[in-house]
């Protein structure tokens, strides 16, 4: 054994084996201390920061719904955390090339148009940085990795800015006012849809408070009476002074994860910065005004609407729709003429490969109606005939079976 | 201790036995001396940044990383020289590729963006391994030791020269992608990623802090090559294992089975940089990034510190 190299800081008890020997194991503690410490406190500090619910005085649902139906928020700004979990299989690049092209937007489009940009929404988790001042200026910025994804509304314009490819989507306000409204974002925007569709079906309780955002909020608890939903409970945190939803979270029956989770996880009601609406096209960036993005792309722009959100009464891109039953089980039927929808061998031209790849999400069923498939996500089904008949429900399989045998 | 009177360049064992007798004598009369003077603390890391930076292969890492924001900066002229954009307008490259026809000053952040995952680390990597091993391999670690100066001291002083070396290797990168952005294309207003307009000097300035941050996001890579640098004698083993580490980090933060462990990943919020060109900047991600790194570096540079300290030096 050589010599130990010296350490003049210790020179002392460098022949003492023994004690050196506990003196090196000693030195190590130090690491194993800093990620003790280090693991303690990402486990902790959520875990205290949580704790304890806010004392706020009691409220009846009714007043609480009043209270969001008042609430008058004009100013604010804020970062907006949302996941969806459909159930469906997590295709990455792939999906977005799988519904451009399924929905048939082309190539012609633009990334920057807020239609195909914000379907991205409908599976993964996003952040969102949401501002508003007034009805006339409101800005919802996706952000990507590196990149980042704008809608700004300011008087007239509509712009859309995708700074990842550099494009720059213009409308304005007289056509593109109902931007806002196709695409629900922001936690305020779920909460005005679940509760549009309360009713005598529908249980609505406060239960409880908690803390979102930092802010004291009520917790409004929103579940359908009827079974053969696959709607679970919805729950909506609102902010206990300005009636403003923080958080929504939409629970399936079948249980596990949230299929919606959309909440604040930072909010100020003071005034954005007037720069924030602000907005002039950069330098070289293509610009595509919306007339042309319409005669481009029509068929690919209507599905505005994400599945996750499509209630009952939802409006659906094609036909009319017939609803049938009532509620929760509300199932829309659409006619999509002779042709058929979706079954993997007639999109085997279009979609060559992916074909077989619809196949294998359907599953058979046979009944009155005929033969069709029905594709399930964790919280919306359809049941597509082989005649060309569309059934859409957040209902059971066997709740949209038993609708389209009625219907 | 006093390093200057030994050859700089040499890294090998070629004449290193003169040398080092020579630093030997002058070593052991210097410690005698109970204090070491304030300023001569200062030259120790003088000395050693000296060292570091006149070897040819340092040289040949800052060359090499000066020379990632030319190609980039040609490759995006000569591909739209025609008024096309670059990658296509499909938003494939790296992060702001699409903007630097617009503003040379994107050019800073593409590069960045371009050598962070890789080349820089992996520059990083090769100085940091070789700080204590790469001594320990050409027989010269026991001479610095017998200097008063103490081995806490010693690796203090190699981190923080590697440390330097990220700032520099850095700076390097953004300033001469800033040279070829303002050469080849256009500079002034820009448009940050969020649509907003920064001015010129805003943008300079934002830049600078985001080289800062990409500084910043090396020292955990840094802490993890002085770590292993203590671990071994030989210096092509303590870089290699280092590059190894990086790549090995980086192919699992690709997986997404693994998304559990991502988020403790020293590389996992590298690009996080790119927030700063949000409006407002986005703070959450750059702040776990930093404190990713300050963790990253508290963990491996004490255990390199006890490694080293109890560690048998027969180099």
């Amino acid at each position: 054994m050589a010599p130990y190299g010296s350490d003049d800081t210790t020179t002392a008890d460098e022949n003492d084996d023994l004690r050196s020997g506990r003196r090196k194991a000693a030195r190590y503690v130090v690491p194993v201390a800093v990620v003790g410490v280090a693991a303690a406190t990402i486990g902790l500090v959520p875990a205290l920061a949580s704790s304890g619910d806010p004392d706020l005085p009691e409220i009846s649902a009714e007043q609480l719904i009043e209270k969001i139906a008042e609430s008058d928020v004009e100013q604010l700004s804020g970062t907006v955390k949302i996941s969806t979990d459909l159930g469906l299989p997590d295709l990455g690049g792939l999906e977005s090339a799988l519904t451009s092209g399924a929905l048939g937007s082309g190539e012609g489009g633009s990334s920057a148009d807020p239609s195909t940009k914000l379907t991205e929404l409908v599976s993964g988790s996003h952040t969102l940085r949401v501002a508003a001042d007034g009805p006339d200026r409101q800005k919802i910025s996706l952000l990507g990795k590196a990149s980042e994804y704008s809608l700004i509304h300011n008087g007239k314009d509509v712009w859309g800015y995708d700074s990842e490819t550099n494009e720059v989507f213009h409308g304005t306000a007289e056509e593109s006012g109902k931007h806002e409204e196709e695409v629900p974002a922001t936690p305020k925007d779920f909460a005005e849809e679940a509760l549009k569709a309360v009713d005598d079906t529908t249980s609505v309780t406060v239960d409880g408070t908690a803390h979102v955002a930092g802010r004291d909020a009520y917790r409004l608890l929103i579940k359908p009476k009827q079974s053969g939903t696959t709607v679970g409970a919805i729950t909506v945190a609102v902010d206990a002074r300005t009636g403003m939803p923080l958080k929504f979270t939409l629970t399936p029956s079948s249980g596990g994860a949230a299929v919606i989770d959309a909440g604040f996880t930072q909010v100020s009601f003071a005034k954005p910065d007037a720069s924030t609406f602000d907005f002039t096209p950069p330098k070289g960036a293509k610009i595509t005004e919306e007339d042309e993005a319409v005669e481009e792309g029509r068929a690919g722009r209507a599905p505005g609407k994400t599945p996750g959100h499509d209630t009952p009464e939802g409006d659906l891109p094609e036909g009319e729709p017939r609803v049938i039953g009532e509620g929760w089980n509300a199932v829309a039927v659409l006619e999509t003429g002779g042709e058929g929808i979706p079954s993997g061998d007639e999109l085997e031209g279009d979609l060559g490969p992916f074909g077989d790849f619809i196949d294998s999400f359907g599953d058979k069923a046979k009944g009155k109606f005929g033969e069709g498939r029905i594709f399930t996500t964790r919280l919306v089904n359809a049941l597509v005939t082989d005649d060309g008949k569309v059934y859409v429900g957040a209902v059971t399989k066997d709740a949209l079976v038993k609708a389209a045998n009625a219907g | 201790m006093s390093r200057a009177d030994l050859d700089p360049a040499q890294e090998g064992t070629g004449g290193t036995a003169q040398e080092s007798a020579g630093r030997t004598a002058r070593t052991t009369q210097e410690s005698t001396e109970q204090r070491i003077p304030l300023a001569r603390r200062g030259s120790l890391l003088l000395n050693e940044l000296r060292t570091t930076l006149r070897r040819w292969r340092t040289l040949a890492l800052l060359g090499v990383l000066a020379a990632v924001p030319v190609l980039v900066g040609i490759a995006v002229r000569i591909e739209t020289g025609d008024g096309g954009s670059a990658g296509g307008g499909t938003g494939e490259g790296p992060a702001f590729i699409s903007q630097i026809t617009n503003n040379g000053l994107f050019l800073v952040f593409t590069a960045l963006a371009a050598t962070l995952p890789f080349f820089l680390p992996m520059a990083v990597g090769v100085i940091a391994g070789d700080a204590i091993a790469g001594e320990a391999g050409a027989g010269t670690l026991r001479y610095l030791l017998v200097a008063p100066a103490g081995r806490t001291r010693l690796l203090l002083t190699k981190y923080a020269t590697t440390m330097a070396f990220c700032l520099l290797a850095t700076l390097v990168v953004a300033v001469s992608a800033l040279t070829v952005g303002a050469l080849l294309f256009p500079l002034g207003e820009l448009t940050t990623i969020s649509g907003t307009r920064i001015s010129f000097t805003e943008g300079l300035g934002r830049a600078l802090l985001i080289a800062l941050v990409v500084a910043a996001s090396l020292t955990g890579v840094a802490a993890l090559g002085l770590f292993v640098s203590t671990l071994t004698n030989s210096g092509i083993a303590a870089m290699a294992t280092t590059v190894g580490l990086l790549i090995t980090v980086q192919i699992l933060d690709q997986i997404p089975q693994l998304d559990a462990i991502h988020p403790y990943l020293f590389s996992h919020h590298w690009l996080s940089f790119a927030d700063l060109m949000r409006e407002p900047v986005y703070w959450d991600d750059l702040v776990k990034n930093l404190g990713l790194q300050a963790l990253y570096a508290a963990v491996f540079g004490s255990a390199a510190w006890a490694r080293f300290t109890t560690k048998d030096i027969t180099t």
